[in-house]
């Protein structure tokens, strides 16, 4: 009843090519907005934010990254970790060699660096496609793997291989405490979350789905592969280059390659997995459901009073987290932005079924 | 209608969220009792719950012989809550901020038994103010108290560890000079705790001229086919191995399958526990390993452990494995905690501390030969005495050996040599103080506060 768009005409292409063209999508986001970035720093506790909505917020990013790539361009990456090792290890040495670089030129820097090393990585894509290119990209993974832990250059002769970042700073304002950091967080992935939206609509990333439905139709209708592939593989690095970069600075504070190894890489392919393929609301549903349930389910037996060993809880975790898995994926096989989206639908009828 | 029903799957799912949120949203409940509390950062599940479940058990089990003995610590009850990090540093650091600000006066301490998880935290404890113990192990340019404010790497580091050795061996060959022209293989972890000892090995080979051979092994180090290829090819005169959990167990059979002696291996304290050699069987017969503090066997402190706590019912593990190498580990190192505490009540009261009050007891312990007979600790370690330049307290280690059911000490006791030692320290601390651009404390004008 609420949720309908009867008598809101569009009398303007621009207004039929806005972003979200319903009034109460507008209402909507505007009010998460405001609810992101005035009411949460109220409302929620230090440890949320550092445990959660940080880590949240960041790996949203990286899955967004990479959903541009799988989701929308058809090609599948099993190697992402090693882009965001990439920007974090990049912005590192910014950092540290150039001290007077403003941390977010520093940002985009990394992003770029990680872009240009991820195209590197996409030219297999031109010759092979679906698992085998898959089995291409493991390579960045192990490769970097390697270089990180071994060229000691990288991580400034640290003994341990172990870099430790020092607190950013933009034009003097500290980003020290937990919700400056989420604020932080917040506002560089709305940026990059409304970038990607635009993305995806233009011609890039027409011809990324076109790409991605059917490789030979495309070509034959004027896309070139090679464009369009190594576009997307360069964005999404760029992406997860940033990702990278903020996962280093701003959650993890110090780091060792360990951080970024082929789990992180798997988990983030999960996330777009869970979250819904060719979507930005995915990768944010994703995000959450890997970064936060485990935590939330082994909080819970505390929460609800019920006394067992630590080993046991950690096991349970496993256990549920599993078959939540399992269970979101028989229920709705494209991911929870489908769910979503079978939603919206049901409202738009409600409160008349048919 | 199918749609209808996943809609309320969704909305009941999205609703469990929510409320679970808000949960997590409310801050901890702060009750003013008397009791101080202490985390307990454990690994009771995953590749190295082997070693994490007896190191868990010994630590938690000695608070509750504290309370049950000598009703807490100065009449202040001790609390503590477990908390499984897998040995992942983020779900380390999630547990630290999960437990950080719990009991009357947040955490006393955190021990987190990972040098991964240590290095993440030593960037936190400057500002939550809360000392960071690492008996053992850790990060060791820590020991400098002027930069490292809060972490105390007690009763010994790696570069000890390392050093200790290369003296073992040095003095086997018949003098240091002797190690020139010899191979020296480091099987290690390969992360922040595995690569520790490489830098003072590397000033010891410019020292002695010894070739050293760096073998990294990746986690969870139960594929070294490649490794022990290399070793048969390279023949070094002697391995050292700075593994954990199956790792350990695991390089003992690739040596016994690729005929390396193991008299010749020679193991960091943490790979020289029961769960690392006893897999192995009878090859592991002559395996060395060093040991800080903390070996193998039973004491008064064993005593008094079976008959306080395991008696009434109250072990955390069975009764048999109380003595054990790891078991012994962490009941030492929750002594330390409890010593850092006494001592920081003789300055502050018999009341609960704050973190920062019981940071001053760590950098002032002094638990001597006496002290560690009265609390029952005699032959299971050497004394400590801390200072606000130096954080680790304690600079000797002995070299045991595995014959087949038991661990024996056979060599030592060393010291190791600060001449090499903390000029290193000195440049990496200063080091990473310049980096994160940590202030230097003037020790002499801090000794009053």
């Amino acid at each position: 009843m609420l949720y309908r768009e009867n008598g809101q005409f569009k009398t303007s292409y621009r207004a039929d090519q806005q972003m979200l063209p319903i009034l109460q999508d507008r209402i909507f986001m505007g009010l998460l907005l405001l609810f992101v970035f005035v009411g949460a720093p109220f409302i929620f506790s230090d440890y949320f934010f550092l445990s959660i909505l940080i880590p949240f917020l960041v790996l949203s990013l990286a899955a967004l990254g990479l959903n541009l790539l799988v989701g929308y361009c058809g090609q599948i990456s099993i190697g992402h970790a090693a882009f965001m090792s990439v920007g974090a290890y990049a912005a590192y040495n910014l950092v540290l060699r150039v001290p007077q670089l403003n941390f977010l030129v520093a940002l985009i820097l990394a992003g770029l660096i990680a872009a240009v090393v991820g195209l590197l990585f996409g030219i297999p894509s031109l010759r092979i496609r679906g698992l085998y290119l898959a089995v291409a990209t493991l390579a960045a993974q192990f490769f970097m793997d390697w270089a990180f832990a071994r060229v000691k250059w990288f991580t400034n002769y640290a003994s341990s291989g172990s870099v430790s970042t020092a607190t950013i700073d933009i034009f003097g304002w500290q980003v020290n405490s937990p919700v400056r950091k989420y604020l932080f967080l917040a506002a560089v992935v709305t940026v990059f979350a409304i970038l990607a939206k635009n993305l995806v609509r233009s011609h890039m990333g027409r011809a990324w789905m076109a790409m991605r439905d059917m490789d030979v139709a495309a070509e034959v209708i004027g896309i070139r592969p090679v464009y369009a592939k190594l576009t997307a593989f360069g964005v999404s690095s760029f992406y997860v280059g940033v990702a990278g970069a903020l996962w280093g600075f701003v959650h993890l504070g110090s780091w060792e390659p360990l951080a970024f190894n082929i789990t992180l890489s798997l988990n983030l392919l999960f996330m777009i997995i869970i979250g819904g393929m060719g979507s930005i609301l995915g990768s944010f549903f994703g995000a959450f459901f890997i970064v936060a349930l485990p935590i939330l389910l082994n909080r819970a037996p505390e929460w609800l009073g019920i006394a067992m060993s630590t080993a046991m809880v950690s096991h349970l975790e496993s256990m549920i987290f599993g078959s939540l898995i399992v269970f979101f994926l028989i229920v709705e096989p494209q991911g929870l932005a489908r769910l979503w989206s079978i939603g919206k639908e049901k409202l738009r009828l409600w409160p008349f079924p048919h | 209608m199918k749609l209808a029903k996943k809609m309320k799957i969704l909305a009941a799912s999205v609703g469990t969220v929510a409320t679970v949120a808000a949960v997590m949203a409310s801050g901890p409940v702060q009750a003013q009792a008397k009791e101080q509390f202490f985390p307990s950062l454990t690994y009771r599940t995953g590749a190295y719950a082997p070693n994490g479940v007896p190191f868990g058990n010994g630590y938690v089990d000695y608070f509750k012989l504290v309370n049950a003995r000598d009703g807490g610590i100065g009449g202040v009850k001790i609390t503590f809550e477990e908390c499984e990090t897998g040995y992942a540093t983020d779900r380390g650091v999630e547990c630290y901020e999960r437990l950080k600000g719990k009991g009357p006066t947040g955490a006393t301490l955190f021990q987190p038994l990972s040098t991964g998880i240590t290095f993440a935290l030593t960037d936190k404890v400057f500002k939550d103010k809360i000392p960071l113990v690492t008996a053992g192990y850790g990060r060791a340019d820590s020991v400098d108290g002027t930069v490292f404010k809060w972490n105390f790497p007690l009763g010994g580091t790696y570069w000890d560890a390392a050093d200790i050795l290369i003296q073992h061996i040095g003095k086997k060959e018949g003098g240091l000079d002797k190690l020139k022209g010899k191979k020296i293989a480091l099987v290690y972890h390969d992360s922040p705790y595995g690569k520790e000892p490489i830098p003072l090995l590397q000033e010891r080979s410019k020292m002695h001229g010894y070739e050293l051979l760096l073998l990294p092994v990746t986690h969870p180090g139960v594929e070294q086919k490649a490794t022990w290829l290399q070793i048969r090819q390279q023949r070094p005169d002697y391995v050292f191995l700075w593994g954990w959990g199956v790792m350990n167990s695991t390089s003992i059979k690739e040596a016994v399958a690729s005929g390396y002696p193991r008299e010749k291996m020679y193991g960091v304290w943490w790979s020289g526990a029961e769960p690392d050699v006893t897999p192995a069987g009878d090859g592991a017969k002559g395996y060395n390993a060093l040991v800080f503090l903390a070996p193998a066997g039973q004491g008064q402190v064993h005593k008094d452990m079976i008959k306080y706590v395991y008696d009434k019912g109250q072990g955390s593990g069975k009764a048999e494995d109380v003595g054990e190498v790891l078991y012994n580990r962490g009941m030492v190192s929750a002594m330390m905690a409890v010593e850092g505490v006494k001592r920081a009540q003789f300055k502050y009261g018999k009341k609960p501390l704050t973190g920062e009050q019981v940071r001053w007891g760590l950098e002032n312990l002094a638990i001597d030969a006496a002290a560690i007979k009265k609390i029952g600790f005699e032959g299971f370690m050497n004394p400590v005495g801390t200072t606000c330049v130096d954080h680790e307290g304690a600079h000797t280690g002995s070299v045991q050996a595995w014959d087949g059911k038991k661990w024996h000490i056979t060599a030592g006791p060393y010291e190791s040599d600060l001449q090499i030692i903390k000029p290193l320290i000195r440049a990496s601390a200063a080091k990473y103080a310049a980096e994160k651009h940590v202030p230097v404390r003037d020790c002499a004008k801090d000794a009053s506060s």
